[in-house]
């Protein structure tokens, strides 16, 4: 039997390569791609919120500093693009408490849809809660 | 239908090639026939140098998994008539180095599967005269993952695998979880550490295309996600519960 070049071994095994545009292939993975890049957005939120808390700790001329930044288009914009990566991470997010979450009420499974539902609930709960503290 | 269908073949013969080429071979087109069928017409009358693994033809053996214009799919169960007019284009497995043609090299996942110990485990020594009676319900805690046929598709299809070799990947932790959701297993604390690793469940970003591709509708995304929110409870519990109440 013939071992071709590979002398005095097992033949080379060809490893293919990763595509720089794999995550291009299927739109699953631009999703898995989109959902790890919105931490960056996340974390920029964690700033925003870190910003406008100091700039209400240090007065009436410094809350207005921080009103006019965020009033710029450019931040706006940025905002709206974050606001569109949380939802999508918040989404997906909840796609995945059913898997994850598996619940038995005696030996009937608690549907995946009700677990689903019950997170939806208790987001609308709680953004209800906080629109009510903010706008009273 | 037309009568042929273009079959577009990946190849590597390390002894010829040290990049792969593409062969186009025009095989029946019969709406009985698998894209197996038609590597097993190209084997027979028109390229016996081929090589491709497979075995039982019906979606049992987990031999013949390969990609099917650009899918993870078992070529015993993928039909050409699907792709018509072709041409269809197979190569191997992604995610795993190539020996030759369409096979591929699959001992990383041999060596990572002992590690999460895909056995029952018992406590003590078995009275050989034991039965281990388990009702229906208990049996359907893990009956789906125990229906893994180990054919790697989940493998090719999972992105993490592909940037990062060491996660242990879908199959093997569904297997894990087959054994640690089944009434007589007592391994659970010992699969815990492989686990519960970064190369374990939290390497895993819920893709989810490893239940998609799955054959047998394992689900392995949804072992995975099922044992990240164990393993966190478990943590928790470690840390608050004195060691008596855990």
């Amino acid at each position: 039997m013939s071992t071709g070049n590979a002398v005095g071994g097992e033949p080379p095994l060809y490893r293919p390569p990763v595509s720089l545009t794999w995550w291009l292939r299927n739109p699953s993975y631009l999703l898995f791609v989109l959902r790890e890049l919105s931490c960056v957005f996340i974390a920029w939120f964690v700033v925003y919120l870190l910003m406008l808390v100091y700039a209400v700790s240090s007065g009436r001329a410094a809350y207005q500093e921080f009103l006019d930044l965020s009033a710029n288009p450019l931040v706006v914009i940025l905002n709206v693009i974050a606001l569109a990566f949380v939802v999508l991470h918040a989404v997906t997010w909840f796609g995945l408490a059913p898997k994850a979450m598996v619940l038995r009420l005696g030996a009937l499974r608690v549907p995946p849809t009700v677990i689903l539902a019950a997170h939806y609930g208790a987001w609308l709960v709680v953004s209800a809660i906080v629109a009510w503290v903010i706008l009273r | 239908m037309p009568e042929t269908i273009t079959m577009e073949v990946w190849r590597y013969r390390p002894e010829h090639e040290s990049e792969p080429t593409w062969d186009a071979y025009d095989v029946p087109l019969r709406k009985e026939w698998a894209v197996l069928d038609g590597l097993n017409h190209i084997k027979d009358q028109l390229d016996g140098t081929l090589s491709y693994r497979w075995s039982c033809r019906m979606g049992i053996c987990g031999s013949c998994g390969m990609t099917v214009n650009g899918e993870p799919k078992l070529s015993c169960s993928t039909f050409l008539t699907d792709y018509a007019p072709g041409p269809v284009r197979v190569e191997p497995m992604r995610n795993f180095p190539v020996i030759r043609d369409l096979v591929v090299e699959m001992g990383d996942f041999m060596a990572k599967l002992p590690a999460v110990k895909p056995w029952l485990v018992s406590d003590d020594e078995p009275d050989e005269d034991t039965e281990y009676l388990q009702t229906p319900v208990e049996m359907d805690d893990y009956k789906r993952y125990s229906m893994c046929i180990n054919c790697m598709l989940c493998y090719s299809a999972c992105p993490v695998y592909a940037l990062d070799p060491d996660f242990i990947g879908p199959a093997a932790i569904a297997l894990a979880q087959r054994y640690n959701l089944d009434s007589r297993d007592a391994g659970a604390e010992d699969r815990r550490d492989v686990l519960a690793s970064a190369e374990g469940v939290w390497a895993c970003t819920f893709v989810g295309e490893c239940s998609v591709v799955c054959p047998k509708d394992v689900d392995p995304a949804g072992a995975i996600q099922r044992y990240k929110l164990t393993a966190a409870s478990k943590a928790v519990k470690d840390l608050l519960l004195p060691r008596g109440a855990r």
